[in-house]
Order: C-alpha cells, then structure tokens, then sequence
C-alpha cells in the first residue's frame, strides 16, 4: 500500500503555535474530566465508601478484565446544563471488555443526587443502550439508583425517550439475543426495579442492594405498614423467596465476579467478517496532530496529515485521488481492521459528494467500516452551482451515507456545518460512534454567516420600512448571534447534551477508532440496500 | 556380553545404568511400582514390568518378584542400583541360586561388610588401620563403659547395623555416656531391630574420603583414586569431590593399596568403596566398606575418564578388569552436587511436591546431570528425595567451583523446595573455596551459607510484575479477534489515565504496586517508592531494566504462584485474588492432611468432647510427627482414617463440628 508522506515541518512557527493552541484546549478538557470523574465529590465519596461499596469507576475497573481499555462514553453530559452540578450526568457508560467479551457497562454513581435520573441521564443510559442494540453488545446494569428525578419529571417520565424506554430497550435487546444482566449494589426503587427484574440474570448484594416497586416510607404512607428497606426488598428476600434476583453477592467484588462469570456463561463469539492485519503504529507520531490542526478553524490543512496519524503504517491507498479533490477517500487499516476513510479537505462540490457516494457503494459492497473524519463548512452554494445540480449530488452522498449498513464511524476534527454534517455522517445518520476534538464547531452554519443572513433580512426589512440602521447597529444586533453560536457549537455545550459520543484528546483518536470498531464489530453484518439515487 | 539385563532399582541410578547398557547394546529391564509408572526410568527401559504398591517393602524390596521377572524376561542379570537390594546378602544369594547373575560382589563379601563390628575385626586381622574403639559383641554396660573408658573421649556410639545416622550418639564425657547409651540404643532398636552399639573414637576435624575399588573375578584390584565427601548435613553427604584436595601422591597411594587390600581380604569383586577418616596430620582411618556403586561414583569417572558402570558390566560378565592400576590416571577436578527436595531453612527435612517446573543446565563435558525425572514428575513422600545429581568437570578445583556455581545458576525448580540456594551458596563460600573442609563444614559456616537475598524486596516484587504483565501480553485470549484492541493490557482510558494495582503476596504479606503502561514501559510504584520498568519476556527469561538497571532473571508462573530464579536465589510470590465462598461454611471443623504421611496416632473417638487445641490426630510424614490440632470447641463426628493408613495431601481426616452455644 502507499505510504503517505509529510510536509509538516514540526520546527516550524505556526506548527508551534497551533500545537500550543491545541495542547492548552485538551489541558482544558482533561482538567474538566478529571473534575468530573470525581463524581458527587469528596464527601458524598466519603459516605459511599463507608457504607462498604465501591465508586462506580471501580466497580468498572474491577468488572472489566485484568489491564483491559474502557472506552467511556458520554464524559461530558450534563455539564454546566442544569442550575446545579450534574457530574457526567450520574451515571458512567462505556464498553469494556468482560471475561473476553465486549460490554456494554452501564453504572449508577450513587453520589451524585443519589444516581437520580435527570433528563439527560436517561437520554445517557439510552444512548448507551442504542449503541448496545446496535452493535450486540451484552449489557451490564450496575444498578444504585434512586430512580427518576422527581422535580423534573415531565422530562423524565412520560415521553417515547424517557425512563420507560430504558426497560422496553431492555425487553427488545433480550428478544434479539443480546444479554441483559444486572448487579443491583444500592437502591432499586419503583421504575429502576424493573432493571433486574427485565434482566436475563441478576446478581444482588447483600444488605447493600434492594428492589422494591415502592420503598419503605411510601409502603408506610400507602398501607401503614412498617418494615425495613433489606427486608421488603434485600438480597435475602429476592434470592430466597421472591426469585426477583438470581444471584447472592456478599459485597460489591463479590458481586462483579459473579457478573463475570454470568458473561463466560453467555456462550457467544465474536464473529470478524474482516480481513485483519497484525496491527502496525502509524510512522507519524500522533502527538504531531496538534501542530498540523490547530484551533483556528479557518486555517486549513491537508486531511492527508491526518490520517498520515492516525492509521497503520500510514498506509493510504486512495480512490479517486484526482477527482473531487476536496473530499479524500480512500482504503487503510486501524488497528489492524480495515477502514474506508472518507474525510474533508475544503467546501463539497458536486464531484466530490458523487465520489464520496460511490466510494460508500464501494465499501458497503465489501463489508468494510466507514471512517468519516469531518471538517466541513457545507456543501457549495451559488447560481453556478445549484444549476449543476449540487442538490441532487448531495442528495446522493446523503442517500449512501444514510443507507450505509457497515459500521460508521465519525470523528469532528474541525467545522461541522449544515447539509455537510449530514454527507458526512452526523448523528442523525446513526453512526455507530461520534467523537469530537475540542477545537472542533457544531452548528447549521457558522456564526458569522449565520448573523450575517439574519442582518441582511432585517436590513432589508427596516429599508423596506425606510428606516436606517447603521454599521455599528448591525455589529451591535450581529454580536450577540455570533456568541450564541459560539457558545452552542462548542464542543463541551454539543457533548453536555449528548450530540456526540465524547470530547476526545486528539493523540487518543487512533485507539478510540481502533475501540470503537471493534466494539462495532460485534453485530452481524447485515447487507445494505440504497434508496433511490437521483440522477 | 550379556544381551539383556533387569535393572533393580528406580530413580537416577536405573536412568544411569540404562545409559551404559544401551550405550554397549544390552536390552533392559526396568521394574516400578505404582507411583513410577510414568516414571523415567520405565520410558528409557526396553520393558518394563509392575512390582506392586508404591512402598519400596510391596514394590522395590520384593526380592522374590523381580527374580521371577528377570527369569520371565530372559535377563541374565540383576543390576541393583543403590539402595534397596544392593547389599542384601539374601538377594544375591536368591540371584545366584536361578542362575542370574548379580552386578556386585559375591554374596559373603555383602555379609562380611554388612555388620560394621565384624567388617573392622576382618579389616584389623588384614592390617588395614582402625579408628581406635570398641566392636565386641559384649554389650552390657559396665563393658561398654570400659570400652569407652579405653578408646578416650569424645567418642562416637554407632548401632552395629546401623546407617543414615540413626542410633548414632557423640559421648564428650563419661557423665553423659549412659543416657546417650541409652537413647542410641532405644534409636536402634526402633530402626533396625538390633540395640547393638560400637564405640569409636571420635575425631574433631575429621574428612571423610574414600576409595573407589574394583576388583574382578581373575583376582586382580585396583583402586581409582579417592572422593572427598567431607561436606555432609544430618551424616548425609551433600558435595562430594574428586580427588581429595591436599592429599599427598603417597597418602593417595597408602589409602588405595590399604583399600584393595581391604577388599580382597574378603574375596571382593565389583566395585565398592572404602570409606576412610581422614584426620589433619594425614592419617586415615577404616570406616566401612560399600558393597555397591556409591552415589557419588560420578567425580571419579569424571577424573578417570572411565565408565564404572560399564567396567561392574563386564566384570560381573567374567572379563578382567579393563585397565591394571598404572594404567589409571586422574586428570582434573570433579565436583558432585545433590540436589535434593528438602527444606535447607527448615533443618534440612525433606519436601515433596509436583515438579512443575524444571530447567537444568546444558549438559557438556563440563557439566553433566544424572536425575531420573522430569519436569511434571512428583517427589513422593515414598522413595530418596534425592532430585538429580550436578556433576561438573575442570582442569582445576577453582575451576570447578566456578562451573559449579555457574550451573546451579542455571538449575532451576518450581513446585518442590530444593536446597540449590544452599548449594549455590556453599561452593561459592570462602571456606569451600580454600578447602577448609571437614564433616563439620556445614555446621561451622551455617552463617556463610544462608546469606541474605541479593535481590532486595522491591526488585524482585518489581520484576515479578514485570513478568506477570509481560506474560499476561504473550497469553492471547480465547477470542476470533486476535488483535483486538480490547485485549490490550495497559488499562487504557478515555482523557484520563487509571494505575492499575498489583496486589503480591510475599510471606503472608501482601504488597500493592500501582502499574501504569506508558511509551511502551511501565512506572510502577510501591508505597512512595517509584520505578520505571523495561520489560521483555522470552519464553521464561525476563530481560528488564528497573530504572537503568539491566537484569535477568528466569521465571515459573504456576497458575498464581510466580518463581523467580536469580543467581541461584529464587523468590517466592503469590498474585492476589479476592475469592469469595458461595456458601457460608457449615463445619467450621474439617481438618485436613497438611501433606502426604501416614496416620500414625488417632487420639479421639467418634462422639468425643473436644477444646480448641486439642490433639486429635498425629500423622507422620518425611520422618516428621505432624498433630493434627481441633481448631474449635467442639464434638467429633467421625473419623476417615484408621491408625497405620497413607493419606494425601488434603484429604479431610476427621470431622468435628463446634459445639452449640448453650442457649440460657
């Protein structure tokens, strides 16, 4: 395969000064995960521990296998969404590897509001469980949870995607195969009870966990009754004489070797439908992928640098190397699985969007994934161009991409932009895992194009009304829409309410690919068949 | 020749003289009990038959059924090895009436040489010099006492029949002799069923070296130089060497004519050794004959250049000697080490236990092993826990020391205690170094070879994670998806980095190490201290480098338990693991064999009221008594094993069950 060169020059001035940029936005990032891994903070950890039970991340780090990854989803949700601090939404998502098999791990931080659902930690949990659904990956519920967060339950309880689609996902995923099991370590009360009760398995830990449809103080508005909350709904209730759970643990290790053990006992296989290769580092050091994207959207660079980084033996095997030059397509390998790459280099035009179609057809028709690598302003606009048809081109890489049954994967390194989010795989077109740089933008179009479509119409409308309206008026009006979009397409705003997967560190991108496919690779590849291409 | 020989005997020594047999193109015989049926002397043998059970009295010491094999077979001859039937005057006796023939000396050199009193009274009338003391067959006390008071003190009280230092006293004054009499004789009693005592002098720095001699049956003898066999623990010889250092040409000469003439006294033929005490000032004294090739034969051939058990092959066959005495010479130095399983921090009591790991240096002609296992083989409480025997070979004794400590290096055993760092560390001490030696060698050093580790604690604990990580990398998951990057091992997380603990335990001690896997190294810390770690597995060789610190050791990981081996140290360590019982424990009272033994006392009966601590059971096992102590307060419910039986390491032996709390 042809190995991609470099015409980086690391020694360079703006090399330097787009890795400083670069370095101080991931510094930021890994300061606010490292704030939020804390969870419910000190105190609240403190009172967790006491009471004999491990934090959430270390249920996972003992869950997973001895040294394995664990590919966290969702870091960001919640944050600075609500009045008050929600840490990654209170409830830690992400694949990881048990007893060999690929999980998906679902855990409730009890300290942060009592692992209460908010809006966007059921939007979390269900995230998490389409990415499962879609890729069959075993779930693993480590349950402590006081259920729905009730100030909020109009945005809890009673829509398709809220509270209750967490138990139907639950019922669907067991219908199709795909295992559901779940360690109850704390509460489990009303709604969240039907977690166990929905799972194929279920492991309960001793006077630690309980399910119950309603606890001891509402037993005790309802009926009068008086009775503790380990023997309405304790391990011994439910594995002696309810059968709710399955499974007696005397302590949280106890209990997550125990769901180890029900994940050796699922008898399954991963089933590569893929030529691998021996995995092979990229001959570019990843760390040289600050200096060559820098932050400055505006700056452009050649795509070809970054892929150069990211894949094996930065071996690139272009297709249509001459045409549609500003969309690169082409073959490699991550990780040692193979990838169709399809990523921008400049604004789509016709040619480039018919390109990128068929290289989609191309890769569909041979079982290989899609690495979208977006930096996208949109798609070119102007007489010329909507004359060409531009909208029908378009059309035809949005029909492919939509359509396209392989796994998906996409990763915002810069703009993502109107229509050319949707070409190249934004969330609506249900890739199965969507990552993005911190110096990456989100939004219908940029701010500056965005306010400046919005003065032009009031200009109009105020010269229409024969009114004036001077340039500081228009900078005036122009400022606040420019902030607003700022401030929405900002990597932290887009991840807080669950637009993408997670902000990532660009050095991590290579393995995050590499996790993420694999992960991916799980579900049986289904054929895929296109809608109508207009011509 | 003969054409086919039946090899009496297990172990090493039936391994050794395989060897030679196939080496002149004889077929063998190999007999085994139940324990050695995978045993590698049976492999080597052309055939091979069952004895029987696996104690040496129902298998190895059955005279009457491996006559009737070696006659079934068509063997001509019976090689008894050492041990066992070897110098059992009736089984040669048995060899000679069915017409076999017995690789040894005829049968009343066996009895001559089997009683030590009468031995010396023969070797007196032949002139040989005797350690000055008492053989009579008057036993009362007032004769021994005088006998004791003729002979000087300190003197040594010796069982007539005796071997293996049992019934075996040192008298420093007349005030101790008669409760030393006393308990010798009990000891005797017990061993050999004969309290008989002889008394000799006993000499302070005395070396043990003896002679090696044939002789065959046209009447000629030679001796092949002399071994010295000074260094011993528990009167067991641990190191032995060729030839003896500072013997002088004519004191060679003196002990080997005063040897042959010592077995032809007795009208010897085959080999045999005769054992002298050396003293300081270069006098040497008779002290038994052997009737049979010794253990130790090894440093002699390794000197001479000659294959003993090749020239016992044709002189028992009727051929002369093969070579006369000035035809012998000796060249070099040999050294033998033995390797046995046994405890050397624990006096030295022999261990048993499975082989599971066994690497052995490259045989050369500098470096030869005699052994008669291989890896996976089990060290049964039943038979020597001998394991192999080192040989090395050199122009020179330093020399050979140092080829010595080098290939104990280089021996390397998991599963089974061995006292190779104890080796390790007596040839390679000063003392052994300058040939101070005497039979007190061990006792007089023992601060010099128990020396501290030198590997220190957090060393080795790093390089044990080193070497678990590393073979954790190397064991590839059962899975479809070979490089999966899931079944990475550096605990890889998104934005953050997660040090995953190590929990070792040491000794009942557990330590936590916190790995990060960066850059393709490790930093691992323990408590405050930090270390960067290199690691690369090769096979079983860990090549690392601890903070710029190249080394390497060898490693044996069975199932959690990690061996490392390092210049002859090896360290011990456990992975830790949190288990968890799935079912509360309903009889707190189940007591267990701590090892292999026999049941030798049961002290309780089914129904008994027993306190924590009590005695219920005392099992033996490697000769030493083990109780079996009630851990609670309780009632015994029943017993599974009756006085006299062999039980398993493990096995439940009894059960008692704690007694109810007594409700108010």
């Amino acid at each position: 395969m042809p190995i991609l060169q470099t015409k980086i020059n690391a020694r360079s001035e703006e090399f330097k000064a787009k890795a400083d940029a670069m370095s101080a936005v991931v510094a930021d990032l890994k300061e606010k995960v490292a704030k939020i891994q804390e969870g419910g903070g000190a105190a609240y950890q403190e009172r967790h521990l006491a009471r004999g039970k491990l934090l959430p991340r270390e249920r996972i780090n003992h869950l997973i296998d001895d040294g394995s990854p664990f590919l966290e989803l969702s870091q960001l949700a919640a944050y600075q969404v609500y009045d008050e601090d929600v840490p990654a939404a209170g409830i830690i998502t992400g694949v990881g590897r048990v007893s060999g098999i690929e999980c998906m791990i679902i855990a409730n931080d009890a300290t942060v509001k009592g692992g209460t659902y908010y809006p966007l930690t059921v939007k979390k949990h269900l995230r998490a469980q389409e990415i499962a659904e879609q890729n069959h990956l075993p779930c693993i519920y480590l349950v402590d949870s006081g259920g729905a967060n009730l100030p909020r339950q109009d945005e809890v309880f009673p829509d398709r995607d809220h509270f209750g689609r967490i138990f139907y996902n639950q019922a669907r995923m067991s219908a199709k195969g795909i295992p559901q099991v779940a360690v109850v370590m704390g509460l489990c009360t009303a709604g969240g009870a039907y977690v166990p009760a929905m799972a194929d398995e279920s492991i309960i830990v001793k006077n630690q966990g309980t399910i119950f449809l309603a606890g001891p103080p509402l037993v005790k508005a309802a009926t009068g009754e008086v009775v503790s909350a380990e023997d309405l709904g304790g391990a011994d209730v439910h594995c002696k004489v309810s059968g709710v759970a399955d499974h007696y643990a005397e302590n949280d290790q106890h209990a997550l070797q125990i769901a180890r053990r029900c994940i050796a006992n699922l008898n399954k296989k991963k089933q590569l439908q893929l030529a691998v290769k021996k995995p092979q580092a990229p001959l570019f050091d990843p760390a040289e992928l600050y200096g060559v994207v820098g932050t400055d959207l505006r700056k452009p660079f050649d795509v070809r640098e970054v892929i150069a980084r990211l894949v094996d033996g930065s071996e690139f095997d272009e297709f249509k190397q001459l045409y549609g030059t500003t969309l690169v397509t082409g073959f490699a390998h991550i990780h040692g699985y193979p990838v169709g790459i399809i990523a921008n280099n400049g604004i789509l035009f016709a040619e480039s969007a018919q390109k990128g179609a068929h290289f989609i057809e191309l890769c569909c028709q041979r079982n290989i994934p899609l690495l979208f690598l977006q930096n996208i302003t949109g798609f070119m606009v102007g007489r010329k161009y909507e004359a060409e048809g531009i909208a029908k081109h378009g059309a035809k890489m949005v029909m492919a991409v939509a359509c396209a049954n392989v796994p998906k994967l996409t990763i915002l390194i810069g703009g993502s932009f109107g229509a050319g989010n949707y070409g190249m795989c934004g969330r609506a077109y249900n890739p199965d895992f969507l990552w993005m740089w911190p110096n990456a933008r989100i939004s219908v179009m940029g701010g500056e194009q965005a306010a400046g479509v919005l003065a032009t119409v009031r200009r109009e409308s105020l010269e229409r009304a024969g009114k004036e309206w001077s340039s500081e008026d228009e900078a005036k009006f122009k400022k606040p829409i420019v902030d607003t979009y700022e401030h929405q397409g900002h990597p932290y705003f887009a991840s807080a309410r669950l637009w993408d997967d997670g902000v990532i560190d660009p050095i991590q991108t290579r393995e995050i690919i590499a996790l993420s496919l694999s992960a991916s690779l799980n579900r049986p590849q289904e054929p895929t068949r296109f809608g109508v291409f207009r011509m | 020749m003969f054409s086919k020989i039946l090899i009496a005997n297990r172990g090493e020594i039936a391994c050794r003289v395989i060897q030679t047999a196939h080496r002149l193109g004889i077929r063998c015989v190999a007999v085994y009990s139940e324990a050695d049926a995978n045993a590698r002397h049976v492999a080597m043998a052309d055939e091979a038959f069952l004895l029987g059970p696996a104690p040496s009295s129902e298998s190895y010491l059955r005279a009457d059924k491996i006559i009737d094999i070696a006659l079934q077979s068509g063997a001509q001859a019976i090689h008894p090895g050492y041990g066992f039937l070897s110098e059992n005057t009736d089984f040669a006796e048995a060899c000679a009436k069915n017409n076999l023939v017995f690789i040894g000396p005829p049968a009343s050199a066996i009895a001559a040489m089997g009683s030590k009193s009468a031995a010396k009274a023969i070797m007196e009338s032949a002139g040989v010099p005797l350690v000055p003391g008492y053989h009579g067959a008057e036993q009362s006390i007032e004769i021994l006492r005088a006998e004791a008071e003729k002979c000087g003190f300190p003197l040594l009280l010796k069982a007539v029949a005796g071997g293996g230092g049992k019934g075996m006293r040192v008298v420093n004054q007349m005030s101790e002799f008669n409760e030393a009499l006393a308990a010798a004789q009990r000891e005797a009693k017990n061993a050999f069923g004969n309290p008989d005592m002889l008394l000799e002098r006993y000499l302070t720095q005395p070396r043990h070296v003896e002679i090696q001699v044939f002789c065959d049956s046209q009447g000629n003898g030679v001796y092949l130089a002399e071994r010295d066999c000074s260094v011993q623990r528990r009167h067991q010889k641990v190191l032995e060497e060729a030839p003896a250092p500072g013997l002088s040409l004519d004191t060679r000469k003196a002990m080997g004519e005063a040897a042959v003439k010592a077995a032809q006294a007795i009208d010897y033929v085959g080999a045999g050794t005769v054992e002298f005490l050396y003293d300081v000032d270069g006098s040497f004294f008779f002290m038994e004959m052997n009737t049979r090739l010794q253990v130790e034969h090894p440093v002699t051939e390794m000197v001479t250049g000659q294959d003993l058990v090749e020239w016992q092959l044709r002189v028992a066959y009727g051929e002369p000697l093969p070579l006369q005495q000035d035809e012998l010479r000796i060249r070099g130095h040999a050294l033998e080490a033995r390797i046995y399983a046994e405890d050397p921090d624990n006096d030295f009591l022999p261990a048993t236990g499975t082989l599971t790991y066994l690497r052995t240096p490259d045989e050369s002609t500098h470096v030869r092993v005699d052994t008669g296992v291989v890896e996976g083989d089990e060290v049964s409480i039943h038979y020597d826990p001998m394991i192999a025997k080192l040989i090395v070979w050199d122009e020179n004794r330093d020399q050979a020391i140092n080829r010595m400590v080098q290939a104990l290096e280089q021996y390397r055993i998991n599963g089974v205690k061995t006292n190779i760092r104890f080796l390790h560390a007596l040839s390679d001490s000063q003392p052994f170094r300058e040939a101070q030696l005497d039979t007190g060698f061990i006792e007089k050093h023992r601060p010099l070879l128990f020396p501290a580790p030198r590997l220190d604690l957090h060393r080795a604990l790093i390089l044990s994670a080193g070497f678990l990580l590393e073979q954790a990398r190397v064991t590839l998951p059962h899975n479809q998806d070979l490089w999966s990057p899931y079944a990475q091992q550096n605990s890889w997380r998104l934005n953050s980095e997660y040090a995953k603990p190590l929990l070792l335990r040491v000794d009942e001690q557990l330590y936590e190490l916190k790995v990060l896997e960066k850059n393709h190294a490790y930093e691992i810390s323990i408590g405050e201290s930090f270390y960067r770690l290199h690691a690369e597995l090769v096979n079983d060789q860990l090549k690392a480098v601890i903070n710029g610190h190249r080394i390497s050791v060898h490693g044996s990981l069975n199932d959690r338990e990690l061996v490392l081996f390092h210049e002859g140290e090896s360290f011990r360590c456990e992975r830790h693991e949190e288990t968890f019982g799935e079912h509360e424990s309903t009889n707190l009272g189940s007591l267990t064999a701590p090892m292999n033994g026999s049941v030798v006392a049961v002290m309780v009966s089914p129904g008994d009221l027993v306190k924590a601590g009590q005695t219920l059971v005392i099992m033996e096992a490697m000769k030493m008594e083990h109780a079996i102590r009630s851990p609670i307060d309780g009632t015994v419910d029943e017993i599974y094993f009756n006085e006299g039986e062999l039980v398993p390491e493990g096995v439940e032996l009894l059960a008692v069950t704690a007694n109810e709390e007594v409700s108010e």
